[in-house]
C-alpha cells in the first residue's frame, strides 16, 4: 500500500488544514485512491472554492429560465415546447501545452455537456486569447487551437458559428481557450444528473478509460512555470468520431424512457461524475472497477477514478432495461458496462480486485468541500489623461488604414474558414456579424448567440468591465432584432490567493450583477478558470459572455451589412468622444492607461430596447452596434459586408478622433430607407432616444465631409491582410 | 420514386441531403445503414457528407469496404443512379466507382467557404437544369478535397466530357487563384462514363433555401428530380 507522506499530500493541492478535516471525517488515514479523488473534488475547477461566495450571488433566474447553473447546461425556454440548452467552458491550461489536443477536447467536452441533457448541439461558439504576435509561441499556439477547434467541431458535424480572437502579451505564456455549445431540446425531453432509485443501475457508456488526462483539474487549477512542458502527459487524447457515435447513440436512447440520470466524465473523470450524480440524490454509489473497459492494462483504482479519458458517459437506469439500452451503443459500436449500484448509505464505496480501494462518505466530499472568502483589494487605474489625444495630426482615414489592419481589428475569416460553419444547413447568419443566428431546426424561429469578452477595461476598471461585458453581449444579441434571454459566463482570472487578482473576480461579479439584473439576463451556466499566469504574472481578468436571444421570426432581422444605396445613416446614444482604454488609445498614442469608457445600464436598456423595436415592428435591416475601435471601424465594417460606400456628414466640433474612434457605449448604426425616415425618428424622439443623422450611403467609398476618403476596396484588402500574412507569412 | 441515403457512422450531412431531396420530391428518402447487406429498390443511391468511420485511415477508405457498399457498387455498375457528396465523393473514389483520388487540400488546412463553380455539363442527369458555362455558387467544407488523377485519366475525363463542375471566381474565370484546394485543372466533380454516378465535393444541399440566403443548389435538385419523374 502506498504510504501517505506529507510530500504526497502537498503534491494532491491539498493544503494543511484541508488534510486535518480529511483525517477527522474519515477517522483514520486515507488510502492512496481517496486522496486522489478528495484532490479532485476539492481541486478549484470542481470545487470553486475561491469563487462560489462570490457566483451565488449573480442573478440566475428569469421567467425563461428552466435551469439555472450546478446542472451539466443552463436551459431556458424558447418557446412552443423548444428548449435552449448551452454553456461555455475553458480548456485553457492543456491548450497551453498541448495546442491541438487541448482545444479539440475542450470543444468534445462542451458538446458533452449539452448533448447528456438531451439536446442536439446545433452551435459552437469559442473565445480564444494568445499572446503578443511577435512572441515566439504565439503563431504555433494558434495555428494548433484553430485546427484542434475545426478538427473536433467539424467532425461532429456541429458548426461553429461565431466567437473570438484577441492577442495580448498578458496571454504570452497563457491562452485561453473557451468553447460554448448551444444545444435544442424538447421541454419535455430533458435529462438531468440526479441519480435516484436504490437498487439501480451504474451504467459506463462511450470510449474505453486511459491513463490520459489523469490530474486534469488539479492541473487547471495550478499555476504554470517553465516545466509546464512536463504536464504533457496529462492532456487528454480526443477522438471526435466516437464523440459522434456516441452523441447519436445517447440521442437514440433518449426517445425512449430509460435513462434515469445522466452525466458526462469531463473534469476529474469518474470520480466526479459519479460524486457528483450520487450527492444531488442523496444516495450512496458502490462501484466495481474490474467493470471499467479500460484501454490500457493494469490500471490502478487510483488511475481509473482519475483519468479524463474522453467521450465517456455515466447513466443511471433500471436493471430490467439494461438490454433495451446496450442494443443501442451495441448498434453503435461503443463500450456499455454496469460498473455499479446505487445504495441507501451515502458513501462513495470502490472495490477494485477484490479489495476496498475507497469509502467515503458523500456528504464530506461535497458539502464538507472547502469554501473561501478570500481577501480581496480592488484596483481602478487612474482618469485617462485627455492632454495626450491633440497630439495626432493624422488624418481620420489614415488611422482607419492602420486600425483596420490591426491585429485585433482585423478579419477573422482566416480563422472561421477553418471552421465548418454551415453543417446541419440551419445558419442563417455566419460569422463576422455582431451575433450569429442559427435557425431552430424545422421552425421559422431563430438563436441570436455571440461569445465576448474586453478584458483590458476590466482590467482597468474591474466592475465597470463587469458591466460591460455583460451589456456588450445583450447588445450584441439586440443588433440582430433579437430578445436577449439569459447568459453562460466563463470567467478566467489569476491566483485568487492574490488580493488584487481576487479584487479583480470581486469587481468584476459585482458589475455583473447589475447588469445581469437592470437588462434581465441572468447567468444560467458556467465555469471558473483560476491561476491562469505564468511564473508569478497573471492575465488580464477576462470574463467571456455567452449570450443567447431568441428571433421568433426569421423572416425578418438585421445585419450589419449595407444593403442598399441612399440609405440615411444613423447614429444612436450620445457619443462624448471618450478614447480611455480604446483600441485607438492602445495603437496610435501607445497609451494602455486610465479608466474605460463607463457604461449607463438604464440608458442601454432603453435604447436596445428601441432598437430591438425598430428591428421588429419598423423592420429596420441595417443594424451594427459599435465597440471596439468605435463608429469608424464599426461603418467600415458595415462597408466592407455590404460593398456599398457612405458619405458622412459630420459637423466641425465632431471632425475629431474622439468622435471617430472613441468607444463610448450604448450605440448603435443603423441605416433606414427614407422612406421610413419620419418613422424612425419619431419613434426615437418619442422614447426620447438621442440620435443623429451622420451621412448617407453611396457610391464604393467612405467619404468623410467630402474631404477624406477610401474604397470599400482598399479597405476590404487591408481588413483582410493582416491574418492571413501573420499566419502564412 | 425512391431515394436511399447511406448513413455511415461518423456521416453528418446525411440529415441535411435527406430534407433537401424531400424539400424537391415531396417524399423521405430511405436512410439506410452501412451494415446493411441489401439494398432496398432505390431509383437514386446518396452517398452523403461526413467523416465516415472518422475519416481514420483514409478518407472514405473504411466505407468503401463497408457491407452496404458491396450493393451500392454492384447496382451502380448495373445502372443504378448514385450521387457521393463531399466525403461521398471520397468513397466514390475509394471504391472505384470513379476515377482519381482525392488528397489533402494544397493550404493543408480545411476550408468552408461558399465558392463559385462554373457548370461544366449541362446534359447530365444531375445538373440539366443549369446552362453550361453558368457560375453558381455552392459551399465547399473539406479538408481533403484536392482531386487528383494522373494526366492520361484527366485526359480521359476532359475528352468524354465527365467534368461536372469546376472552381472560378465570379467571373467564371478558371486558373491557380479561383483554385481553392489545389485540385487538378480546378475539378470540383466529376461524372462516370455511363453518366449514372457523380461525384462532387461542393455541398448543393448547403445552397437550395432562402433563409440561409444561398440557392443556386435548387436547380440540382430539381435535375435529379425530373430525371427519375
Amino acid at each position: 500500500m502506498t504510504e501517505i507522506t506529507k510530500e504526497l499530500v502537498e503534491e494532491h493541492g491539498i493544503n494543511n488544514d484541508e488534510y486535518k478535516f480529511i483525517l477527522d471525517s474519515l477517522n483514520r488515514e486515507p488510502t492512496i485512491t481517496e486522496l486522489g479523488i478528495f484532490s479532485a473534488m476539492w481541486s478549484e475547477h470542481c470545487s470553486y472554492k475561491s469563487s462560489k461566495n462570490w457566483l451565488k450571488k449573480l442573478p440566475t433566474k428569469n421567467n425563461k429560465v428552466i435551469q439555472g447553473p450546478g446542472e451539466n447546461a443552463g436551459v431556458i425556454d424558447i418557446g412552443d415546447g423548444d428548449a435552449a440548452i448551452f454553456k461555455m467552458e475553458s480548456h485553457n491550461h492543456p491548450s497551453f501545452i498541448e495546442p491541438y489536443q487541448g482545444a479539440a477536447t475542450g470543444v468534445g467536452g462542451i458538446m458533452r455537456d449539452v448533448f447528456t441533457m438531451g439536446a442536439r448541439p446545433v452551435a459552437l461558439l469559442n473565445s480564444i486569447r494568445f499572446g503578443d504576435p511577435k512572441h515566439s509561441k504565439t503563431k504555433h499556439l494558434l495555428s494548433g487551437v484553430v485546427s484542434g477547434i475545426g478538427g473536433y467541431g467539424n467532425c461532429m458535424g456541429v458548426p461553429t458559428v461565431g466567437g473570438e480572437v484577441e492577442f495580448n502579451s498578458c496571454y504570452n505564456d497563457n491562452i485561453l481557450v473557451n468553447a460554448m455549445c448551444v444545444g435544442v431540446a424538447k421541454i419535455d425531453k430533458i435529462f438531468y444528473s440526479k441519480a435516484s432509485g436504490i437498487g439501480n443501475s451504474v451504467v459506463y457508456v462511450g470510449s474505453k478509460t486511459g491513463r490520459d488526462g489523469i490530474h486534469g483539474a488539479t492541473m487547471a487549477s495550478a499555476e504554470f512555470d517553465d516545466d509546464s512542458d512536463e504536464k504533457r502527459p496529462t492532456v487528454q487524447v480526443g477522438d471526435p468520431f466516437a464523440e459522434k457515435l456516441l452523441l447519436e447513440a445517447c440521442l437514440e436512447l433518449m426517445t425512449k424512457d430509460v435513462i434515469i440520470a445522466i452525466q458526462d466524465m469531463g473534469a476529474a473523470g469518474l470520480t466526479s461524475s459519479a460524486v457528483e450524480m450520487a450527492s444531488k440524490g442523496d444516495v450512496g454509489i458502490d462501484l466495481n472497477l474490474d467493470l471499467v473497459p479500460c484501454r490500457e492494462s493494469k490500471m490502478s483504482a487510483y488511475e481509473i477514478m482519475l483519468s479524463e479519458s474522453q467521450e465517456r458517459m455515466l447513466m443511471i437506469i433500471e436493471p430490467d432495461r439494461e438490454q433495451e439500452a446496450k442494443a443501442v451503443f451495441d448498434k453503435w459500436g461503443l463500450d456499455f458496462s454496469t460498473i455499479g449500484i446505487l445504495t441507501d448509505t451515502n458513501h462513495l464505496v470502490i472495490n477494485h480486485h477484490g479489495k476496498l480501494k475507497a469509502e467515503i462518505k458523500l456528504d464530506i466530499l461535497e458539502s464538507g468541500a472547502p469554501s473561501y472568502n478570500r481577501p480581496y483589494k480592488i484596483i481602478r487605474e487612474p482618469e485617462f489623461d485627455k492632454s495626450k489625444v491633440s497630439e495626432v495630426l493624422d488624418s481620420s482615414i489614415d488611422i482607419l488604414r492602420i486600425l483596420i489592419n490591426s491585429p485585433n481589428l482585423c478579419s477573422r475569416r482566416w480563422v472561421w474558414e477553418q471552421y465548418d460553419h454551415m453543417v446541419m444547413n440551419d445558419t442563417v447568419l455566419t460569422p463576422g456579424g455582431d451575433a450569429a443566428i442559427v435557425r431552430v431546426h424545422g421552425t421559422n424561429k431563430g438563436l441570436a448567440i455571440s461569445a465576448d469578452s474586453t478584458p483590458r477595461y476590466c482590467s482597468a476598471d474591474p466592475q465597470e468591465g463587469g458591466r460591460q461585458v455583460v451589456a456588450e453581449s445583450w447588445r450584441n444579441l439586440t443588433s440582430v432584432g433579437a430578445l436577449p434571454i439569459a447568459i453562460t459566463d466563463c470567467m478566467n482570472f489569476g491566483n485568487p490567493e492574490k488580493e488584487e487578482i481576487m479584487g479583480q473576480f470581486a469587481g468584476v461579479v459585482s458589475g455583473m450583477i447589475e447588469a445581469c439584473n437592470t437588462l434581465d439576463f441572468p447567468v444560467v451556466s458556467g465555469n471558473v478558470s483560476l491561476y491562469n499566469e505564468t511564473n508569478g504574472k497573471g492575465i488580464n481578468p477576462t470574463p467571456v459572455i455567452g449570450g443567447v436571444g431568441l428571433i421568433k421570426d426569421l423572416n425578418h432581422f438585421s445585419t450589419p451589412l449595407i444593403k442598399r444605396e441612399n440609405d440615411v445613416v444613423i447614429l444612436i446614444g450620445k457619443t462624448d468622444g471618450y478614447l480611455g482604454q480604446s483600441i485607438y488609445a492602445k495603437e496610435i498614442l501607445n497609451n494602455t492607461s486610465g479608466l474605460p469608457p463607463r457604461v449607463n445600464l438604464e440608458n442601454e436598456k432603453k435604447i436596445g430596447d428601441v432598437v430591438r423595436d425598430l428591428i421588429n415592428i419598423q423592420k429596420i435591416d441595417t443594424v451594427h452596434d459599435i465597440s471596439d475601435g468605435g463608429l469608424l471601424i464599426a461603418l467600415a465594417e458595415m462597408c466592407i459586408a455590404g460593398n456599398i460606400g457612405v458619405k458622412l456628414d459630420l459637423n466641425k466640433e465632431e471632425m475629431n478622433h474622439g468622435f471617430l474612434f472613441g468607444e463610448d457605449q450604448g450605440r448603435y448604426i443603423i441605416s433606414v430607407p427614407k422612406s421610413f425616415l419620419s418613422s424612425t425618428i419619431k419613434t426615437l424622439e418619442g422614447k426620447g432616444i438621442y440620435s443623429q443623422n451622420i451621412g448617407e450611403t453611396r457610391g464604393k467609398k467612405i467619404i468623410i465631409n467630402e474631404q477624406d476618403q477610401i474604397s470599400i476596396e482598399t479597405l476590404r484588402d487591408l481588413h483582410e491582410k493582416w491574418f492571413k500574412e501573420y499566419m502564412e507569412g | 420514386m425512391n431515394i436511399s441515403v447511406i448513413v455511415f457512422p461518423g456521416s453528418n450531412c446525411d440529415r441535411d441531403i435527406a430534407l433537401s431531396l424531400k424539400k424537391f420530391s415531396n417524399k423521405d428518402p430511405l436512410m439506410v445503414w452501412h451494415q446493411d447487406h441489401s439494398l432496398p429498390e432505390s431509383d437514386l443511391i446518396v452517398l452523403p457528407g461526413g467523416f465516415s468511420y472518422g475519416d481514420y485511415l483514409r478518407c472514405g477508405s473504411m466505407a468503401a469496404n463497408s457491407p452496404i457498399m458491396k450493393e451500392v457498387v454492384k447496382s451502380a455498375n448495373n445502372g443504378s443512379t448514385v450521387i457521393g457528396i463531399c466525403n461521398g465523393f471520397q468513397i466514390l473514389t475509394e471504391s472505384g466507382l470513379l476515377p482519381g483520388t482525392l488528397i489533402q487540400n494544397q493550404g493543408l488546412s480545411f476550408i468552408c467557404k461558399n465558392t463559385p463553380l462554373k457548370v461544366e455539363n449541362d446534359s447530365s442527369f444531375f445538373t440539366h437544369n443549369y446552362k453550361k458555362d453558368d457560375v453558381i455558387n455552392i459551399p465547399i467544407a473539406h479538408n481533403e478535397g484536392n482531386y487528383y488523377a494522373s494526366d492520361d485519366v484527366v485526359k480521359d475525363i476532359e475528352d468524354n466530357e465527365l467534368v461536372a463542375f469546376r472552381y472560378c471566381d465570379q467571373d467564371g474565370e478558371i486558373n491557380n487563384k479561383t483554385n481553392p484546394n489545389g485540385s487538378i485543372k480546378n475539378i470540383a466533380g466529376i461524372l462516370n462514363k455511363n453518366g449514372n454516378v457523380l461525384g462532387m465535393m461542393p455541398h448543393p444541399e448547403r445552397a437550395a433555401d432562402s433563409i440561409i440566403g444561398l440557392n443556386d443548389g435548387e436547380k440540382f435538385f430539381t435535375s435529379i428530380i425530373e430525371s427519375l419523374q
